[in-house]
Order: C-alpha cells, then sequence, then structure tokens
C-alpha cells in the first residue's frame, strides 16, 4: 500500500512540479506571473483539442494510430497554447508595463474561460451523455510504462512505471536548476530579476530576457495540464477538473524556495498530503476538506520560517513584480 | 615624459529640455598615467559631463576622441567598448550574488567558468593591491567593499579610463586612504583616471591636473601643483550674483532652539551629524550652507525628532509657556505640536511630505486630519486652505483636486511650503525649497520666508545656492563632512569665505574618524 501511496502521490505531483518549475524559471526573470493557472489550464485543453483532432483523423480507431505521433500532437499543441498565453501576459507586462498582479490574474480568468468553451465545444460534438470527453486511447499511449518495469517487484513499480512526462517534468527541474545555477544565462537571467538596471548597463537585453523566460515557464507550466489530463485523468476531460492545481503550483514556488531542484521534492510532498485523505481511513466529507488544506499550511509554515531565518537567498528575487523603466532625465 | 592623450572632448554642450543648460562648450584633455579631478559645486554639470563619456547621455553638441579617434558613445556598452568605465555614485551590483558573479556579469568571454574568471580577477586583485573576498555576498558587504567590487568590474572589462563620481562621499578617512593608494597604483599602470569631487583637500591630495566647473562650463585647468585652495574655491564660486530680496533687519531677537552637541551615526558606523552646536533665534532666518550630503538633512531630522542622536541636547524655548524643553526626549507628534515644522524638499519632491496620487486637499488634511471630529471627514476647511495657498503662491493647476504627482515640481514645491507655513510655525525649517524653480517661484517662497520671520518665527534655511544664503539669511552656518565649520554673518560675507568653509570639512577630521 506505501508503494501505492508513493506512486500516487508523484502522479498528483506532476502537474503541480511542472506548473511551480515554469513559475520559478518566470519569477527568475523579475515576473511574478499569476496567469500559471489559466496557462496550465490552455496547455491542457490544447493537449486535449489535438489529441480530439488526431483521434477523429484516425476514426477513432486504436490500430490506425501512430503512437510517436499520438504523443507529440498533443505536447505540441500544448506548448502552442501555453506559449502564446506566456506572449499575451510579456506583451501587456514587459513592452505595456501593465500591472503584473492584475494581468496575471486576468489571465488565469481568461484561460479558464477559454478552456470551459472549447471543452465545452468538444463535449457537444460528441454527444455524449456524459459531460466529458474520453481520450482513452491517447492516454495510453502516453502512460506507457517502461518495458521492464514490471519485472521488478516494488522498485520497478516506484521507479520505472510512471508515465513519460513524470521523468521529463524531473528532468525539466534539474535542467532548470543547473541552467540557473551553473551558466551564463542562468546568471544573466537572475541578474534581470534580481536588478534589471545593472543587468542592462552590464550590456544584458532585459526586454529578452524577460519575454523568453516567461515563455519558456509557461510552456513548461503548460505541461502540467497535460499531464493531469492524459495522464492522471487517463484523457478525460470535463470542465472545471483541474480545480485548484495551479494555486498550489504557485504556493509550491514559495515552498521550494525558488528552487527548481526542491520543487521535485515538494511536489511530491504536496501530491502526497492531498492524497492522504483518501488512504486514512473512517474520515467524514468534512476532515477530508480539513486534509485538503495540508499543502497550504505548510507552505504557511515555510514562509514561517525563512521569514525568520532572513537570509537573503531564500527571498523570492528582488525586483519580482517590478516593472522595469530604463532610467531616463 | 611624453603625454599621450587618453579622452578628448571638444565644444560639448548638453542640454535638458528647453531651458535648462548642464554643459556648455566644455572642452577637456585627460592623459593617459594621469589623475584629473573635475571640481564644482553642486549643479555644476560635474556629473553631467562624464555621464556623456560613460554612454548615459548622449551629447548635444560636439565630439569626444579616444585615443586620438572620434568615438560615438551611445550606451554603456559602447563606452566600455572604448575602455571606459564609470563607477557611480549609486551602485549598480546584484545583492544575492557574490563578488565575483558581480563581476563576470555581462562580459562574454567564452565558455561560462566561474573558476577561470576568479583566477583572472585575484590577477587584478593583485596588480593594483585590492583586497577582496570574491566568494562575499554583496549584500553582506560594507560600501567600501562595494566600491571596490564596482571597481575591479571595470578593470575586469578592460577599461583604460576610470572615471569615479564622489568616490569619498560614503568611505571613512582610512578606507578612502586605501582608495588614493589604489589610484595611485593604477595610475602607475598607466590608467587615467578622472575623479568628481568638490573636496579641496582630495583634490590637492590626489590629483595631478585640476578642471573646474561652474554653471555648466569649464572655467580653467590647472596643475594642482601651482594652485592653493583659496584660488582654486574662487574659480568655483565666480563672482556674486545682486538678487534684490527684500532683506529687514531682524527684530525682537531671542534665542529658540538651542543646540548642543548632538552626533548621529549611519547605519554603517558613519558619522552623519559630529559634534554640532548651534542657536537658531527667532526673527531671524539662520541660512545653512554645505555641499550636499554634509549631514544637512540629519541635522533637520534631528530637531524633528526622526533622527536617533548619538549624544547632545536640542533644547526650545517655548515662546508660550517661558520654559526650556528638551527636544530629544520627545516623539515627532509632541515637537510638531509645539510648532516647530519641517519642510523637506528631497530629490524627489515627493518623497516626503506629500501624496503623489492624492489631490491638493488631500494632501492639506496630512497634517490636520486629527483635528476633525467624528467619523467622518470634514473637508471644507482643508479645501479652504488649498484653495488659499493655490491663489497666493500661484500654483498652477487646473483644480484643487488634482493629483499632486501631476503638477510640475516647482508647484509641488509651493504646496509642501505653503501646508507647512500655514501653520504658523514657531520654527520653520525649509530645505532646499527652491531647488529647480523659476526665478518668480523663487522669490514668492522666499518672500514667504521672510514674512515668517517678521512674524517671530526661527527660520532655518537649507540651501544650495550661495547666492540666495547671502542674500535672503541673516546669519549663514556652514557645514561640512556633519561638523559645523564656521558660522558668518549673512551681510558682511563673501562666496569665497563661504566656500571655504564648505570644503575645508575633513582636514582636520582625517586624524580623528576612526569609526
Amino acid at each position: 500500500m506505501i508503494i501505492s501511496f508513493i506512486c500516487r502521490a508523484i502522479l498528483l505531483g506532476v502537474p503541480l512540479l511542472f506548473g511551480s518549475v515554469g513559475e520559478i524559471i518566470t519569477e527568475k526573470s523579475g515576473h511574478l506571473n499569476l496567469g500559471i493557472p489559466g496557462v496550465m489550464y490552455v496547455g491542457a485543453i490544447s493537449g486535449v483539442i489535438g489529441s480530439f483532432m488526431y483521434e477523429n483523423a484516425c476514426q477513432n480507431d486504436i490500430a490506425a494510430m501512430n503512437p510517436f505521433l499520438s504523443v507529440c500532437i498533443p505536447l505540441l499543441c500544448s506548448i502552442i497554447g501555453s506559449v502564446l498565453m506566456g506572449l499575451i501576459y510579456s506583451f501587456f507586462t514587459v513592452t505595456l508595463r501593465a500591472n503584473q498582479n492584475v494581468t496575471g490574474l486576468a489571465l488565469t480568468t481568461f484561460g479558464i474561460g477559454l478552456g470551459n468553451f472549447f471543452g465545452g465545444s468538444l463535449i457537444k460534438l460528441v454527444d455524449s451523455e456524459m459531460p466529458s470527453i474520453a481520450l482513452t486511447k491517447t492516454s495510453s499511449f502516453f502512460t506507457t510504462k517502461l518495458p521492464f518495469a514490471d519485472d521488478l517487484g516494488w522498485v520497478g513499480e516506484l521507479l520505472f512505471s510512471h508515465d513519460f512526462l513524470t521523468y521529463l517534468a524531473i528532468a525539466i527541474a534539474i535542467i532548470a536548476t543547473i541552467v540557473l545555477k551553473r551558466t551564463r544565462v542562468g546568471l544573466n537571467l537572475r541578474a534581470v530579476g534580481e536588478n534589471p538596471a545593472t543587468a542592462d548597463a552590464a550590456g544584458i537585453n532585459v526586454t529578452r530576457y524577460k519575454y523568453i523566460a516567461t515563455m519558456i515557464g509557461s510552456a513548461v507550466a503548460g505541461l502540467g495540464g497535460l499531464q493531469y489530463v492524459f495522464a492522471y485523468a487517463n484523457g478525460v476531460w470535463s470542465n472545471n477538473a483541474f480545480g485548484d492545481r495551479g494555486w498550489m503550483a504557485i504556493a509550491l514556488v514559495i515552498f521550494a524556495l525558488w528552487n527548481p531542484s526542491l520543487a521535485i521534492a515538494g511536489s511530491f510532498l504536496f501530491g502526497a498530503l492531498c492524497n492522504a485523505n483518501n488512504y486514512i481511513q473512517g474520515l467524514g466529507t468534512e476532515t477530508q476538506e480539513l486534509f485538503k488544506m495540508l499543502p497550504y499550511i505548510v507552505t504557511i509554515i515555510v514562509l514561517v520560517f525563512t521569514s525568520m531565518r532572513k537570509k537573503r537567498e531564500h527571498q523570492p528575487p528582488q525586483s519580482l513584480g517590478l516593472s522595469y523603466f530604463r532610467e531616463e532625465r | 615624459m611624453e603625454r599621450q592623450v587618453a579622452i578628448e572632448l571638444k565644444n560639448i554642450t548638453k542640454t535638458f529640455g528647453q531651458k535648462v543648460i548642464a554643459n556648455k562648450d566644455v572642452n577637456l584633455t585627460a592623459y593617459k598615467g594621469e589623475i584629473l579631478s573635475i571640481l564644482g559645486e553642486n549643479g555644476s554639470g560635474k556629473t553631467t559631463l562624464m555621464n556623456m563619456i560613460s554612454g548615459i547621455y548622449f551629447p548635444d553638441e560636439g565630439q569626444i576622441f579616444v585615443n586620438g579617434k572620434e568615438a560615438v558613445i551611445s550606451s554603456p556598452k559602447d563606452a566600455f567598448d572604448y575602455g571606459i568605465g564609470m563607477i557611480h555614485q549609486h551602485f549598480k551590483l546584484v545583492d544575492v550574488f557574490t563578488a565575483a558573479e558581480n563581476i563576470v556579469l555581462g562580459v562574454n568571454d567564452g565558455r561560462y567558468n566561474l573558476k577561470k574568471s576568479k583566477e583572472k580577477i585575484k590577477e587584478i586583485c593583485e596588480k593594483y593591491g585590492f583586497n577582496l573576498d570574491l566568494d562575499k555576498k554583496i549584500y553582506t558587504m560594507s560600501v567600501s567593499e562595494k566600491q571596490t567590487v564596482e571597481i575591479i568590474k571595470v578593470l575586469y572589462r578592460g577599461a583604460e579610463l576610470l572615471i569615479l563620481d564622489e568616490p569619498t562621499a560614503v568611505l571613512t578617512p582610512q578606507e578612502t586612504k586605501m582608495l588614493f593608494d589604489i589610484l595611485r597604483n593604477m595610475k602607475k599602470h598607466g590608467k587615467s583616471i578622472i575623479i568628481i569631487t568638490h573636496k579641496l583637500n582630495e583634490v590637492m591630495e590626489i590629483s595631478d591636473r585640476v578642471a573646474v566647473l561652474r554653471k555648466g562650463e569649464n572655467v580653467g585647468v590647472v596643475n594642482t601643483s601651482d594652485v592653493d585652495p583659496q584660488a582654486l574655491t574662487e574659480l568655483m564660486v565666480g563672482d556674486k550674483i545682486e538678487l534684490n530680496i527684500n532683506r529687514t533687519e531682524p527684530k525682537n531677537v531671542a534665542d529658540r532652539l538651542v543646540v548642543r552637541g548632538i552626533s548621529c551615526f549611519s547605519r554603517e558606523g558613519v558619522k552623519l551629524l559630529d559634534d554640532v552646536t548651534f542657536t537658531a533665534k527667532a526673527g531671524e532666518i539662520l541660512g545653512v550652507a554645505g555641499i550636499a550630503g554634509s549631514g544637512q538633512r540629519e541635522l533637520l531630522e534631528s530637531i524633528a525628532g526622526l533622527q536617533k542622536l548619538n549624544s547632545g541636547e536640542i533644547i526650545y524655548h517655548n515662546p508660550k509657556t517661558g520654559k526650556e524643553e528638551n527636544l530629544r526626549d520627545k516623539t515627532p507628534m509632541q515637537i510638531r505640536n509645539l510648532g516647530v515644522r519641517l519642510s523637506f524638499v528631497p530629490e524627489d519632491r515627493l518623497g516626503m511630505g506629500l501624496v503623489g496620487n492624492m489631490d491638493i486637499v488631500d494632501n492639506m488634511m496630512l497634517r490636520s486630519y486629527r483635528r476633525g471630529k467624528g467619523m467622518f471627514l470634514r473637508r471644507q476647511k482643508p479645501k479652504n486652505l488649498a484653495n488659499e495657498i493655490v491663489e497666493r503662491l500661484q500654483v498652477v493647476t487646473p483644480s484643487v483636486s488634482t493629483p499632486v504627482r501631476r503638477l510640475s515640481g516647482g508647484n509641488v514645491q509651493k504646496v509642501l511650503v505653503g501646508r507647512e507655513i500655514a501653520s504658523s510655525p514657531t520654527v520653520l525649517m525649509v530645505a532646499y525649497p527652491v531647488r529647480g524653480l523659476d526665478i518668480n517661484s523663487s522669490y514668492t517662497i522666499f518672500n514667504l520666508l521672510n514674512e515668517q520671520k517678521e512674524k517671530g518665527a526661527a527660520v532655518i534655511f537649507v540651501g544650495e545656492d550661495l547666492d540666495a544664503l547671502i542674500e535672503l539669511s541673516d546669519r549663514i552656518m556652514v557645514i561640512g563632512s556633519g561638523k559645523i565649520t564656521g558660522t558668518v554673518d549673512a551681510r558682511n560675507t563673501t562666496k569665497e569665505e563661504i566656500g571655504l568653509l564648505m570644503t575645508k570639512s575633513t582636514k582636520e577630521g582625517e586624524g580623528d574618524g576612526n569609526e
């Protein structure tokens, strides 16, 4: 049971991991993208649309579907959708210097509305009795296990039985950490988020870094939505099922102290906490709701501790949320 | 020895907007292996001139030649490419980065390898005698260490010409000495160094030549060995200008504020006020002259109760009760209630005193809201006051309900000073009230100050324009590096005398300032 609990926690945690790594990359450029829930939602629905079209093109016959294409088409669609969202956000906050919080919140509302609109349209198209669409065939390609996973007993289940997006998420988090800490691009990006005037004076193209970081961050976050639909929900889309995972991803950023590697552990912990109520016997509905608070409580505790320790490395980038104007006099 | 020209400026002119001429027809040459000082009062165009060399501004007219070739410098990066590096007064460093990370930031020299870069930085440190821990984070550093990082950063980029803007303003005497040793080392290695400063003794100590700027023009370049401080001061302040301010003889003069031996320190441990003693008298305007940042702000804030003092006392003679009260034990609120008013015009005029997004009436209420009764605000009285100020001081505004942020700088100042005067203070402190104002608005404010003086208030006027100080004040107190360097009778003084007192400052301070 412990193994299944852990696997379940990982499965639940991966969307959060994508979301928070994406948000960390964005925040390192000094932009607080509160549109992440919307971006993830759009990432999910874009993938669903892509997969829906491909499944229809193959007459819903699993034998006719190319495994490679049925994974890549949703993946590509999801990335395009979320990058476009990131582009909207950066155009408003970088070029027009709009307030980041307002833009982000608007983007969330917009993204969820957009997702529900297309989701609803698709549901109407298939004319099913349930208010959802099931893309189980595509999902089966997404969740294909590694061939040797079943031979290795519990080790195989724990380490090798996950969908490929889980491994991708961990890889992205590790790569992001290395890029941020060890490369010139990472140094420059951190400088932009900490003190754009200094970066500008050092000859770094601040606007370009901000745009690219926001868009890459959105693409990564959008994959979280994709993973949710095709791995967690087995390809079943229904409106608003994604829930508050986007906000949890933003909370996870704080929990991980803006370090993508820490977000890996954090996301699994959050996944475990979200899931704990299903594994503890004899909980009423009301206590279950209390259990769902746990991730947020943990985040608050982390906030209290980091504020008390006052270590500057654990604080958000200094110019987070501020628009950058080049000094003019 | 044949001297090689490092940089040559020809007929450089720069104006801001239509009216303000920052630099006019400036010619200047700096040679390799020399230290050139640029000396001038506040607002004489020193920093603007250097900003044009370092690519922050672009000159309107004139040419810049680097190593004999004409150079177009339109960004800090261009300047770096020409081997020019400027160390600004406000450091441009990323706080959470280490010294090494800050130094390599933005330099593209092959694969990113911090270890290799550190080797290179260490070489530079050894060559010029810097002492710096490369793995130390900026936010844990002292001001002097941060400055060192800035200098190494510029050298790492291969600068041959270094420009330092007021490098000693934030340093203790010991740190200044260290800096000067390093500068001499760099000079030995053939770098050219330009220092912007207004400290005469430092000019005499470190530089080979001095260029003096006055009102944006280069009024003379001399060899340091050929001049004395007296001659430099005369060059710096120029001739006296008549302003025709209507100055009345002080009446019913009485001690109002007796300040005895106050001292205070900054967070970095630099002494901001050093044993300051003076008396402000009712019915008199006490001018305070001094280079910007010599402790004027701290002085006024001490009196207003906003600055923590380490020693000394401030005795207030209450004209209503005739009693003596020590302001040091009182809260800013209590001090205000005694009738002590501070109107400080900081660099960003809105920073202290006014709220930009609120209209004039609301800003009036910032001072009077406690007087109201009940839950709701009564806007009539402050509105009347706002209208009165707008009318009397000719504030140009669409209406009193326009956000203060949208008014021009001069009008903002009028609102600020007007509000403080309206409460008929017993002590009125104003700092730079006419900064950036046109001549007519300045006179309006000068007349207001005179009016307060005649009403029997003790007026303390911190100014930067010596002409205005001499014409308006009854006595002038000069402050330098947190010390009172002298008090003169404004009716029988000269600009030269005040100028010398202003720059006298650190000479004696060098021996004992070991904080």
